[in-house]
């Protein structure tokens, strides 16, 4: 569409300005703040320049929390995109089964998050769970308060349950923009299913797929409610992943400086992965 | 490909599986639950649902997790109209940027905020009312509704507002008499999403409320960690919070994959 050069839609944009720079300014120039000043209680601030920069950077503990934190996104999107993608292309095109679909996989993404983490853990309990007692009555010692590989499995599972139905419901929507002509071009074709798939449907929702990837990413990298609540980032440390670390970091031992400098860090890597994506997005919509 | 429908119906089996596990906990005694693992309940019970809707405590954290919900839609979805109007209609100076800012505020880990947050609206005296959580949650909703709305105005043809101005109509009345209208179903898809985002999200909403306007889910979680361990309670608040999710969900169930299709959420 082409648009008419317009200074007064300022004014249509402005009170969006002011609801969002007060929540996202004022909090981000107080993290700021902390984050280059030193205080010894009763609210006395020195100047510190970088020091929070330079030991955040230089802990050991944080390259841990974002070596996890890599590991457990890059698990995720492994296997949710495929996983979402695969039920997408085998769920019905039309007919009444596709709102029971929709309904019932939509379920999970509108659970509260700490709900999803007490209902995983109820699930999962070695002694009563379903998922917990199967496991031990099929042979598998399983405890996920015990064991970090158990612990990281159930939160990977449990992440692919509850946000694998987003990828589905994004594939299925790009899915059903491609009309019917072009899979009767593809028959007259006979055309194998696999390069159905490849020419056809894949670039098709090439679209929807790289908002799924954003999304899935972004949120895992945010991922805090559900793991602290099944986990609490045990056993040990094995599952403190990134948002984890800094609010125990924050107000678990209320060291304002290094919690505030490691926000700073995260907020700007999350800032460039973002760029980096939207940049990719636009580009494809002008093409 | 005759097996086909095998793949949804084990995926949506697997999705059912802890639900199913949570409303049989729900239905059970604290005896049965801790006596041992069974499959459904043996000896069927409502206590836990009847002490939680008839105990103050619990039933308050329902009204207030609606009550915040709902401003907060109310509040989105009413500042982002005509703001997306905007986008999709006007360039004006510095609004690729702008775009691109609001974006990455629905990317900023919630965790980053907390602190602060708690101490921003402890200042202006909100803390601890549904309004904090409300206002707060607009950080990522606000920038979610219009990138939404802004999809969805871009497919009403723009000689439709250029014949209306021609007819007469000011800018306002048009908005809402023509054009809210048009674009009816991308309204709601829109409130339908900021509904869903502040009702699930909780690590600002328990960092900004104490005890009158406490959340429902954590109410819970306060009473599993203090009052031992009632699970049965706990599966039956769980469930509870399902519900709204489903009822919702149920209503506009045609409109989201519209939504979707945009390729907008």
């Amino acid at each position: 569409m082409n648009k008419t050069w317009n200074n007064r839609a300022w004014l249509m944009v402005l009170p969006v300005l002011l609801l969002v720079a007060f929540n996202a300014i004022i909090p981000l120039m107080t993290v700021v703040n902390y984050s280059v000043q030193e205080t010894f209680g009763n609210n006395l601030f020195f100047f510190e320049g970088v020091k929070w920069y330079q030991e955040v950077l230089n802990s050991p503990r944080f390259h841990a929390a974002l070596g996890r934190q890599f590991a457990f996104t890059a698990m995720i999107l492994l296997i949710e995109i495929p996983l979402g993608v695969a039920v997408a292309l085998a769920m019905p095109r039309s007919g009444p089964w596709v709102s029971v679909c929709l309904v019932l996989m939509a379920l999970p993404l509108l659970i509260p998050w700490n709900v999803v983490g007490a209902m995983w853990n109820i699930f999962a309990l070695p002694d009563i769970g379903l998922l917990g007692y199967g496991l031990n009555a099929a042979g598998i010692e399983y405890n996920f308060t015990r064991q970090p590989a158990a612990a990281w499995f159930t939160v990977v599972l449990m992440d692919v349950w509850h946000w694998t139905s987003l990828v589905v419901l994004l594939a299925y929507a790009g899915l059903r923009s491609i009309p019917d002509a072009y899979y009767q071009a593809a028959r007259i074709d006979s055309a194998s299913a696999w390069s159905v798939f490849r020419f056809i449907q894949l670039p098709k929702m090439r679209r929807v797929l790289t908002i799924a990837v954003l999304l899935r990413f972004m949120d895992s990298f945010m991922v805090y409610t559900e793991p602290f609540v099944l986990t609490g980032g045990g056993p040990g440390n094995a599952t403190t992943f990134l948002s984890i670390d800094l609010v125990k970091a924050a107000l678990g031992e209320f060291n304002l400086g290094i919690a505030a400098a490691m926000s700073i860090i995260y907020f700007l890597m999350t800032l460039l992965v973002c760029w980096v994506f939207y940049t990719l997005m636009t580009k494809g919509e002008e093409q | 490909m005759r097996a086909r429908w095998l793949v949804p119906t084990l995926y949506i089996i697997f999705l059912m599986l802890p639900i199913y596990w949570l409303l049989n906990m729900s239905f059970k005694t604290t005896n049965e639950i801790l006596g041992g693992f069974s499959f459904y309940p043996h000896r069927f019970t409502t206590t836990s649902y009847v002490e939680i809707l008839t105990n103050p405590v619990w039933y308050n954290g329902y009204i207030s997790s609606i009550s915040y919900v709902i401003i907060n839609t109310v509040i989105s979805v009413a500042v982002a109209l005509p703001a997306a109007y905007a986008f999709s209609r006007y360039r004006f100076l510095g609004d690729k940027h702008l775009f691109f800012w609001l974006l990455t505020n629905r990317m900023a880990p919630p965790a980053v905020f907390a602190l602060p947050f708690y101490q921003l609206y402890s200042a202006i005296g909100l803390f601890d009312t549904p309004w904090a959580v409300a206002l707060a949650h607009c950080l990522f909703n606000i920038p979610l509704a219009v990138w939404i709305l802004e999809g969805f105005m871009s497919g009403v043809p723009k000689e439709i507002d250029e014949t209306a101005y021609i007819d007469g109509y000011s800018w306002p009345r048009f908005f809402v008499k023509i054009f809210m209208p048009l674009i009816a179903s991308g309204i709601g898809v829109t409130a339908f999403f900021c509904f869903m985002f502040s009702w699930v999200e909780m690590l600002l909403a328990k960092s900004l409320t104490a005890v009158a306007a406490k959340p429902i889910a954590a109410v819970m979680t306060r009473t599993a960690s203090t009052s031992g361990y009632e699970l049965g309670l706990l599966a039956a608040a769980g469930v509870l919070t399902i519900v709204p999710g489903a009822l919702v969900i149920y209503f506009v169930r045609n409109y989201i994959a519209k939504g979707f299709a945009l390729g907008r959420v």
